[in-house]
């Protein structure tokens, strides 16, 4: 069947199995527009009002759905417009797919209008990228892209297609299956590795499973849980891990980490043999790394040979599919004679209740002023655990993370390794989009919100009746808290001042606003905002502007050197 | 230490610029750098040699694994290798100084491929102790141009960098 390029894109996708598409038109990409508008039968196109949300968009659907996220934008313009949300998704690992327009063939290289080098300024953020400078590969090339995206350690890859190209005709035949030669996935962990881990584990008198985002994304939850209960362990889970072993289970010990607890912090201190799955030992994890782990020996499952001993010298590398390695972990348990040593476990768990004890994330609840952690703990109660959280970055973000605990998997969706503001309203209308019956809220603050904050537009054009929880203590709050340990108080730049009236704004997008400054009205209102189904509900929450996010790890401390309150 | 790593990889636009740019973007080093064809079409060689610890060294290598346009990379230095690089000196060659460097062109087995009235160009293949060598027995203010190709790496025996 001879289609054009632009036909080709469309039918492709639809081929491929993709629901949804994000983006932007533009003059670079109108034949594809076109095509959409006459080729497509069952893709959505969601059209946003920036094509940073769009990238977000997709990128949060696919952190909520596990499939890969697309997007389409026009060239220049909008592509370096989709770079923030391109390198977000790369940091955090997500299969997101990215379509640019690109001039002529002809006119490329020739400053020509809305060019930029698309490929060379999206080459560090992205796992591959595409010029498709041929018509006829590019159906192979959209194949390529998406078991780029989506195999072995998944990432953005990013496809720039020329005007030309999308008017080009050619035959058109769905390209089955794929091959490149120099992209090979590792399928399975080495067994003779894995029965090392076994050993390992087996002689632990104070194990600590270390676990993050690697599980979610690799689907391993199930097997996971089915091996910390087996093991009895305590297991921590890092900000991206969050959900993939329940929070609520008597095994977990919490977020480790700058903002994590002091029994998941303490216990890495201390822990004689850590299990790292589908972790990556990041800053903010480790704190000093000279510190890090004093005396543990290290066991390392990861899919990416390149994250293994790259911050920290693991002991027991295992590079595979988290899934398959835990699978094959856990079969190997099966047959197996030893057990774990119950009298050191026993005292243990003794210690880490003795740090848990001191209940490191207690605060001081006031009837005058609203706390912050007070209202991620009652947005828990209202959705009963059960809402899928996206939120924005910064104290907030932090709040969220640390008193709302996720019990699944793929319920708890930011921006974890980029740390971008302005992601919690897009992350929220992808969620959203992929489960229309489901919860859905944005844990948000006044700046973070004001990044992105034109989407509401985009709510009301595609119904997405989510529910906006900001946190507003008129303060960029995590800049303002460095500023108060750190610079000796001078809050340069932190305070957001004019600030606009948010019942307003969101009445003016067409949504319901609703001011709480009263701590007694705020259960109330919550209630009230949750039960309009059909609507988009901002609750602009005035919240102490003097509270810090504890415990706290500053930069450049060990594990074990926290700030409790 | 010094490292010379090689590579197959696809012969692409761009393929070049995502090697160099992983080594930028992560702060590795390259020292020297040469990219030609091979006998197969598809492919370029590209040798580098960088420095760096063994983990630093252990990290380069599987990030160029992991750069989808590489198709094989290996670390010659961990094996006998052959080293080889192209040295091209423009040297001053007037009155005595024709005859000397002429001599010293001789001791090292290089080569005087051009002459003007007042210049040599000599060509010299080594590896790189040896093209250094040649450089520093030359007196410094004869040299009026230097092009290296950098290193070309192959390994000894049997094996060989293939697909």
């Amino acid at each position: 069947m001879e289609l054009t390029g632009a036909q080709i894109v469309v039918k492709f996708l639809e081929d491929e199995g993709v629901d949804h598409l994000w983006g932007y038109p533009g003059g670079a990409v109108l034949p594809i527009y076109d095509a959409l508008d006459t080729t497509a039968t069952k893709l959505q196109h969601i059209l946003v009002r920036h094509e940073q949300a769009a990238t977000h968009a997709a990128d949060a659907y696919s952190r909520a759905t596990g499939k890969p996220g697309l997007v389409l934008v026009t060239s220049g313009p909008g592509a370096t417009n989709a770079i923030t949300g391109l390198a977000t998704a790369y940091m955090d690992s997500i299969p997101l797919i990215v379509i640019t327009g690109q001039v002529p063939t002809g006119l490329i290289g020739l400053d020509a209008f809305q060019e930029v080098d698309t490929v060379g300024i999206s080459r560090p953020i992205v796992k591959h990228n595409f010029l498709v400078r041929n018509v006829a590969d590019l159906a192979l090339t959209l194949k390529k892209a998406f078991y780029i995206a989506t195999t072995g350690r998944p990432g953005p890859v990013l496809i720039d297609i020329p005007k030309d190209i999308q008017n080009a005709k050619t035959d058109y035949v769905y390209p089955e299956s794929v091959s490149i030669r120099s992209y090979n996935v590792v399928t399975k962990g080495h067994s003779g590795q894995i029965r090392k881990a076994i050993d390992l584990m087996m002689t632990a008198e104070r194990p600590v499973f270390y676990t993050g985002g690697g599980v979610v994304l690799g689907d391993a939850s199930a097997q996971l849980t089915e091996l910390v209960r087996t093991m009895g362990y305590p297991i921590t889970q890092t900000l991206m891990g969050l959900g993939a072993f329940p929070a609520s289970d008597a095994q977990s010990i919490g977020m480790l980490g700058m903002h994590g607890t002091y029994e998941a912090n303490l216990a890495m201190h201390h822990c004689d043999v850590l299990i790292a799955i589908g972790a990556r030992f990041d800053d903010r994890v480790t704190g000093n790394i000279e510190k890090f782990c004093p005396t543990a020996k290290i066991i390392h499952v990861d899919i990416d040979p390149a994250s293994i001993s790259k911050n920290v010298k693991v002991d027991v590398p295992i590079v595979g599919p988290v899934a398959q390695v835990l699978d094959d972990m856990l079969d190997m348990l099966r047959h197996e004679k030893r057990k774990p040593n119950a009298e050191s476990l026993s005292a243990w768990w003794k210690q880490i209740d003795e740090w848990r004890s001191i209940n490191c994330m207690a605060y001081q609840p006031s009837t005058k002023v609203i706390k912050p952690q007070s209202v991620i703990e009652l947005l828990h109660k209202i959705t009963e655990g059960d809402a899928y959280i996206t939120s924005d970055v910064g104290q907030h973000q932090m709040w969220a993370a640390q008193y709302y605990p996720f019990d699944k998997p793929r319920r708890w969706i930011n921006s974890g390794g980029l740390g971008t503001m302005g992601v919690g309203l897009p992350y929220a209308m992808g969620v959203k989009m992929a489960f229309p019956d489901a919860e859905v809220a944005c844990v948000t603050g006044e700046g973070s919100i004001q990044m992105n904050i034109q989407e509401l537009s985009t709510c009301l054009q595609y119904g997405l009746p989510v529910k906006i929880i900001c946190l507003n203590n008129r303060f960029l709050g995590m800049v303002r808290q460095w500023q108060e340990f750190f610079y000796d108080r001078r809050y340069s730049m932190s305070y957001m001042d004019s600030l606009p009236d948010f019942v307003k704004l969101v009445e003016a997008y067409g949504h319901v606003g609703m001011k709480v400054t009263d701590p007694a009205e705020l259960e109330t209102k919550m209630r009230e905002a949750f039960a309009m189904k059909d609507r988009l509900v901002f609750m602009d929450i005035q919240t102490d502007h003097t509270e810090n996010v504890y415990p706290m790890i500053p930069a450049g401390a060990g594990q074990n050197e926290m700030i409790l309150v | 230490m010094r490292h010379i790593i090689s590579m197959l990889m696809e012969n692409e636009s761009g393929a070049l610029s995502r090697v160099a740019g992983l080594f930028s973007a992560r702060g590795y080093n390259i020292q020297e750098l040469t990219v030609a064809p091979t006998e197969d079409e598809t492919v370029s060689r590209l040798t580098l040699v960088t420095e760096g610890n063994e983990q630093q060294i252990e990290q380069i290598v599987k990030h160029l694994n992991r750069l989808v346009d590489v198709v094989k990379v290996v670390d010659l230095t961990n094996g006998e290798h052959i080293e080889r690089e192209l040295l091209l000196i423009k040297l001053m060659a007037t009155g005595a100084h024709r005859e000397e460097l002429k001599r010293l062109a001789d001791i090292f087995r290089a080569q005087i491929v051009d002459v003007s009235a007042t210049t040599y160009t000599i060509q010299l293949v080594g590896n790189k102790s040896k093209t250094d060598a040649f450089i520093n027995a030359l007196d410094a203010s004869l040299i009026l141009e230097t092009v290296r190709s950098g290193a070309l790496g192959i390994m000894r025996g049997e094996k060989r960098l293939q697909i």
